[in-house]
């Protein structure tokens, strides 16, 4: 008895849950897999992405991941995501060597493949991908660069909170090489407690009082340099760039204390992804050109463009995400979606 | 003690009377034996788990040739160090750092082989031995101080997951080490052991005369029998034959049901607790090396929980926490069904937020039909 009061339930739930796609390709099913834990807020916007493309394209999606961020199991869910026989699968590229072998199933079966975020273009041909969707980060840094040179930047420090990875030197170095001037002597490693990378910040400002400029790679180095300008009594005096978006960055451009921030728009990453799918799947095309032209031709993602002032980047054979650049002009469209489209 | 019914060797036949009368020696009905082995709740459970995946992902390619490998590894990884987890708590003690151990063995193959050039089947010998020292360790400290395992493990947990990391960086400057799954392929009797599917000749075949499915380019749509399984199938047999056949199981079963009468006659307690540790470091070091020759790499995170779902499958197996009780079988088929439902979730359309409450309440289930059907048949024999 209990057991079917149960069972009813759980039919219930799947019911709903399965309602939710009606029309011509209701039965398409894809899926997203990223490599991030369960508390990774960062992918709650690309989780709501994927959502909203699957109602815009009259698609069902799924979003995967392994709950404690563990890559071995992240691998299985490719591999489970090929034994399901998804209309197409998308995945960021978290480490080459393990997600090659299950790559290798999904493309096996001919199902459609993308990858976006972490990795490269290269890695994702190499994995047999249609396009990657992502941030170029060392062309990132250098547009970030050129920026800062139109303001009459001549030095910068790059406080680097996550020196083991070679992205984060990409962007430095970019910043560095549109500057014209030496990544390494530029750059401190400075950690990730915020005690440490406010007094490595204030440390090497008070030494080198000549800096002009502060890139910072994200909010972790970002917020303690801010802090640790406005102690200094120098914030808003001393030009101020930074990756990626939170709360305190926001607040900062607002209040003139940060010029821009470097959006790579996770938004893009999974809308266009399961978006591009389903158009290789209707279309039955793998040509990437011809994809994104239908892509860019259809007018509900042209609307969510829109609403959420987003600017995807469109290349030769794919799409970057960003780098888009978010200043005191359009700081409130971001602030209102942030967390959630932004 | 032992939690087998297997019927007493009866005397001579003028006592048979007598004993039946004797309700501690009376003959049990077949199924009455097999309904009372403490594997018997588990294997209902896994029928259970089966209907209803069979109802809600039946036509997703669950059931699929390729569907049930993907499942069935994720089973077998869990069932090796299930098993070892299983002895353990027969004899009354816990291992809870099964986790790190599986984190850390796979640094210990990776490091050595990357860094310092050794060749791989000696940082794979390494791994072992090493693993199976710090299982003894465990073990030593557990008997020397008389603390509850508990305590003891969980310092190691934390220890040898900050090791794990520690190695890592130190030598990588990350938290990952790739590369690994080249050098395993390169030696031949590392990666025959280790490394990827066998019998791919039987499926290629199978796949030829049709009886399973083909990838678009005529192989077969799964390559070989992973070689996890077979170790998973090898452990189990093993370690079941130790428990119920040879004097050393019964120890086992001894120790954990009384340690004081156990050693009042004469059984080595410390030796069997000690021993079942070192067994414990070696499976949850099996789990890392077969893990890292899988999927290419070394990393800090690799086992992360691991020692809880361990445990958990244990008990579904109808290992009981307090010892003495519990079989091997029982707890392969709670590996199983611990792999059933985490990767089957994945084949419904349920929303993955929901996966943790589903993964909670399917075991909620699996655990209180075990304990439903296990007092239901002893009460009405």
């Amino acid at each position: 008895m209990r057991m079917r009061w149960i069972s009813t339930l759980l039919a219930g739930m799947l019911a709903a849950s399965a309602a939710a796609a009606a029309g011509p390709h209701a039965n398409e099913r894809y899926v997203l897999i990223s490599h991030a834990a369960d508390s990774d807020v960062w992918w709650n916007t690309v989780k709501n992405a994927i959502r909203q493309a699957a109602d815009d394209f009259g698609v069902q999606v799924d979003y995967r991941n392994p709950p404690n961020g563990d890559l071995a199991d992240m691998a299985r869910l490719v591999e489970q995501a090929a034994a399901r026989n998804y209309d197409g699968v998308a995945f960021d590229i978290a480490d080459f060597d393990v997600l090659s072998k299950p790559a290798m199933r999904v493309t096996a079966k001919r199902i459609p493949l993308i990858t976006i975020n972490s990795g490269t273009a290269q890695e994702s041909r190499k994995l047999g991908a249609i396009m990657h969707i992502g941030q170029p980060e060392y062309e990132a840094g250098k547009q970030a660069g050129e920026r800062a040179k139109a303001a009459g930047i001549k030095s910068f420090v790059c406080v680097n909170h996550y020196s083991t990875n070679a992205a984060s030197f990409q962007r430095c170095k970019g910043f560095a090489d549109a500057l014209g001037v030496d990544a390494r002597a530029s750059m401190i490693d400075s950690g990730v407690d915020p005690t440490v990378v406010a007094s490595k910040v204030s440390a090497y400002l008070r030494n080198n009082p000549g800096t002009q400029a502060i890139l910072a790679l994200g909010p972790n180095s970002a917020e303690p340099s801010l802090q640790a300008l406005q102690r200094m009594g120098r914030a808003g005096k001393i030009y101020f760039a930074t990756f990626d978006l939170s709360g305190v960055i926001i607040d900062g451009i607002r209040k003139g204390y940060i010029d821009f921030a470097i959006d790579q728009q996770p938004y893009l990453q999974g809308y266009i992804s399961i978006a591009a799918l389903a158009i290789a799947h209707e279309n039955n095309t793998r040509d990437p050109t011809a994809i994104l032209a239908t892509l860019k031709a259809n007018p509900k993602f042209q609307a969510r463009l829109k609403d959420y002032g987003l600017d995807p980047i469109y290349t030769r054979d794919g799409v970057s995400s960003g780098p888009a650049f978010v200043t005191k002009d359009n700081v409130d469209t971001v602030a209102k979606y942030a967390g959630q489209y932004r | 003690m032992s939690a087998t019914t297997s019927p007493m060797q009866a005397g001579t036949r003028e006592n048979e009377a007598a004993m039946q009368a004797d309700e501690r020696v009376r003959r049990l009905s077949r199924w009455h034996g097999f309904v009372n082995r403490p594997e018997f709740g588990s294997i209902a459970g896994t029928m259970l788990v089966f209907v209803l995946f069979g109802i809600f992902a039946g036509d997703s390619g669950m059931f699929h040739l390729d569907g049930v490998m993907n499942w069935a590894q994720v089973a077998a990884y869990l069932g090796i160090i299930a098993v070892g987890a299983c002895l353990l708590m027969i004899a009354g003690e816990f291992d809870l750092s099964i986790g790190s151990m599986i984190g850390f063995a796979g640094m210990m193959m990776a490091v050595p082989s990357m860094f310092l050039h050794w060749p791989i089947w000696l940082s794979v010998l390494f791994a072992f031995a090493g693993c199976m020292v710090l299982g003894w360790l465990n073990g030593y400290l557990v008997m020397r101080t008389r603390l509850p395992s508990f305590i003891v493990t969980l310092a190691f947990m934390f220890i040898l997951r900050g090791l794990t990391l520690v190695l890592s960086t130190y030598f990588s400057n990350s938290t990952i080490v790739s590369g690994v799954g080249e050098k395993v392929g390169s030696d031949p009797v590392v990666s025959a052991l280790f490394q990827g599917s066998t019998l791919h000749g039987v499926f290629a075949w199978l796949a030829r005369v049709g009886i399973i499915d083909k990838l678009p380019d005529g192989e077969p749509i799964v390559a070989g029998m992973p070689k996890v399984l077979l170790w998973w199938w090898l452990m189990a047999i093993v370690a079941g034959f130790v428990l119920s056949r040879t004097r050393f199981g019964n120890w086992i079963f001894t120790v954990g049901g009384d340690s004081a009468a156990a050693q009042n006659v004469g059984v080595p307690v410390r030796r069997v607790k000690i021993s079942l540790f070192v067994f414990t470091a070696f499976c949850a070091c099996l789990f890392g090396v077969l893990q890292v020759a899988d999927v290419g790499s070394a990393a800090a995170d690799r086992g992360l929980q691991k020692e809880f779902e361990a445990i958990i499958a244990a008990v579904i197996g109808g290992a009981l926490l307090t010892g003495g009780y519990g079989s091997v079988l029982g707890a392969c088929f709670g590996a199983l069904i611990f792999g059933v439902v985490q990767i089957g979730i994945s084949y419904t359309s349920f929303d993955s937020d929901w996966y943790r409450v589903f993964l909670g309440a399917m075991l909620l289930l699996a655990v209180l039909f075990n304990h439903y059907v296990r007092s239901r048949a002893t009460r009405s024999r």
